[in-house]
């Protein structure tokens, strides 16, 4: 099964490619996957948590990762920006690559690499700064303080978040001032504002109100032309609506992984199928 | 049982009155006898003349000098006491491991548990001849030395307070800070310390406070001599010092003399009970920031 999706994930990004010839922003090889793991396993001490997961994912595609509580979801997204390593007990094995760079390679710097990939969190959690200095934080830690070049950065990643037209006229107000729905799009365009090539989201919705669901899917739906996401949600009516790659875990297995239509239509597997069918979790 | 239970919470209304009438009483006393003294010494006198000496011939009582004095200590104090405080109480929270925290917390109470008489004689007989190698200067009783054993002493005034505060922030945020590729420095710098900032604020209102009000280490280190000066170097006299030169003094009770001691005394209730109730608010507020 993983061959099959190998093959396509090439073709598609010869295909992207010829669409796109100059892309300015992210020149990666396309034929190499943005993402991949190798025969990964995670333990938690003596606890293993993720048991032989090999995926890969393709630049600028929205991958869902789902499967019922507890089977690992959180901890195999957060081997992406390596947000596991201050877990005492954590330990893994096998590879994690980002555009065919192992990341944990001791020549990573972990803040090189959480530049490169952005993450927003289950529950918003703006800093207690006003609305500005929450998005231009990332800059500001890079030692940027140029206001024409921190403006800039605000005003496209507001934009960018769909908060802009809301807070433009107080970007001096408190964060925390914010509805949860635009506190978490004011943490989307946190993560923008430093530029990453990839997104991740650990049930971005799950505190928010239907409206404000929408509107972080709509986001998401837009953001996938410029940014590579992997998105956890225990909403199965949410990773098809956002999703092209789902993939379903169970127990710390990758139970199947395929494009997200034909694993919700007719998933291979069986405990696919319960699942989705909300036999369990 | 129920006759017990009468009992037991007789007994508990009672220690409680106790405890509020004893700082009634306190507060009775103080504003009565000051209030004698007002009636002799004009209010304005008292709180703008730029000399006090109710003990000598000529009398003024011009409460500034001591106040400079209160002020010089409790600042060169604080200045100790704010930077080292802060740094222990973010290597404690983010930094170290639950083990070397666990013997290191206790090992730091011990600075708040020496008897204030021993930083006293500390500060005068160590700390003020080994600061006069390098300023030569140096007054032998002076607000430096005493300033800073007494900062010393609030180190860990400074640093639990703080401490709580720091760890009272949600992990979310250190989350959003790590994940933002902040490095452990810029995480706690930048996210933490200010989302930590009114707690750790009350630390400080808090040790200001008891600096204002420590007595044997400025009364033994820092001189008996009011003096309105900003220099650290020089001999000073604080409020509380002033208290308990008179006190111990052979001046006749119930005279104006002796009056003035509860003048001062009013003036450092006064300024640790401001101090205090600002601490208060602040802590009221950041209590409700993350509920
Ligand atoms: N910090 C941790 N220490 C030990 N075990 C953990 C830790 N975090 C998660 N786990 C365990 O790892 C497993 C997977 O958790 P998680 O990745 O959060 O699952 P999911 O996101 O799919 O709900 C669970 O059994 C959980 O109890
Ligand atoms: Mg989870």
């Amino acid at each position: 099964m993983e061959e099959i999706i190998e093959i396509e994930k090439t073709v598609t990004s010869e295909k992207h490619r010829a669409e796109q010839p100059a892309d300015a922003k992210h020149t990666e090889n396309p034929v190499r996957p943005k993402l991949e793991t190798r025969g990964v396993n995670v333990f938690y001490g003596d606890n293993q948590v993720i048991t032989d997961v090999s995926i890969t994912m393709k630049e600028k595609s929205v991958t869902a990762l789902i499967g019922p509580s507890g089977c690992g979801k959180s901890t195999f997204l957060r081997l992406f920006n390596r947000m596991n390593d201050y877990i005492k007990v954590f330990r893994k094995e096998g590879d994690i690559c980002i555009d065919g760079k192992d990341i944990y390679s001791p020549s990573v710097h972990v803040e090189d690499l959480r530049k490169m990939v952005g993450m927003v969190f289950q529950k918003p959690n703006p800093f207690p700064k006003t609305i500005y200095e929450n998005v231009a934080y990332g800059l500001r830690i890079q030692g940027v303080n140029d206001k024409n070049i921190l403006d800039e950065a605000v005003e496209q990643s507001l934009k960018s978040a769909a908060l802009w037209n809301e807070v433009r006229s107080n970007l001096k107000k408190s964060a925390l001032a914010l509805s949860g729905g635009q506190q978490q799009r004011l943490c989307i365009a946190r993560a923008l504002a430093v530029n990453p090539s990839i997104l991740l989201m650990d049930e971005p919705a799950s505190a928010l109100d239907p409206i404000a669901t929408a509107k972080i899917e709509e986001l998401i739906h837009r953001l996938k032309e410029d940014y590579t996401i992997v998105i956890v949600t225990h909403n199965m009516q949410q990773a098809g609506r956002v999703s092209d790659m789902t993939a379903f875990f169970y127990l710390g297995k990758l139970i199947e992984y395929t494009e997200t239509k034909k694993l919700f239509t007719s998933p291979e597997n069986e405990m696919t199928e319960n699942y989705i069918t909300g036999r369990f979790g | 049982m129920k006759t017990k239970e009468r009992i037991i919470e007789a007994g508990l209304k009672f220690s409680s009155l106790i405890t509020v009438l004893t700082t009634l009483g306190i507060l009775w006393v103080l504003l009565s006898q000051s209030l004698v003294f007002f009636g002799e010494v004009s209010i304005i006198e008292f709180l703008t003349s730029r000399e006090w000496t109710p003990l000598f011939e000529n009398k003024h009582y011009g409460i500034l000098p001591l106040l400079a004095g209160t002020a010089l200590t409790t600042f060169v104090a604080i200045a100790v006491a704010l930077p080292l405080g802060i740094t222990i109480a973010i290597y404690l929270s983010e930094y170290a491991s639950a083990p070397i925290r666990n013997t290191f917390k206790p090992l730091l109470e011990i600075l708040a548990a020496v008897p204030t008489v021993v930083y006293g004689f500390f500060a005068l007989t160590v700390v003020t001849p080994f600061l006069k190698g390098i300023l030569p200067e140096l007054a032998t009783f002076n607000a430096l030395s005493a300033g800073l054993v007494m900062g010393v002493m609030i180190i860990p005034m400074v640093s639990s307070l703080s401490e709580d505060a720091l760890r009272a922030v949600p992990n979310s945020l250190r989350e959003a800070a790590y994940g933002m590729g902040s490095t452990r420095l810029q995480t706690a710098f930048r996210v933490l310390v200010p989302a930590a900032s009114s707690g750790i604020v009350v630390s400080v209102l808090l040790a200001i406070s008891r600096a204002i009000g420590e007595t044997m280490i400025v009364t033994i280190a820092a001189g008996q001599q009011p003096n309105l000066t900003f220099n650290p170097m020089e001999t000073v006299e604080t409020i509380t010092a002033y208290i308990v030169q008179v006190s111990l003094g052979d001046v006749p009770h119930g005279s104006i003399e002796y009056r003035t001691i509860f003048a001062a005394g009013l003036m450092l209730f006064v300024l640790t009970f401001i101090l205090n109730n600002i601490s208060y608010f602040v802590k009221k507020r950041y209590q409700q920031q993350y509920e």
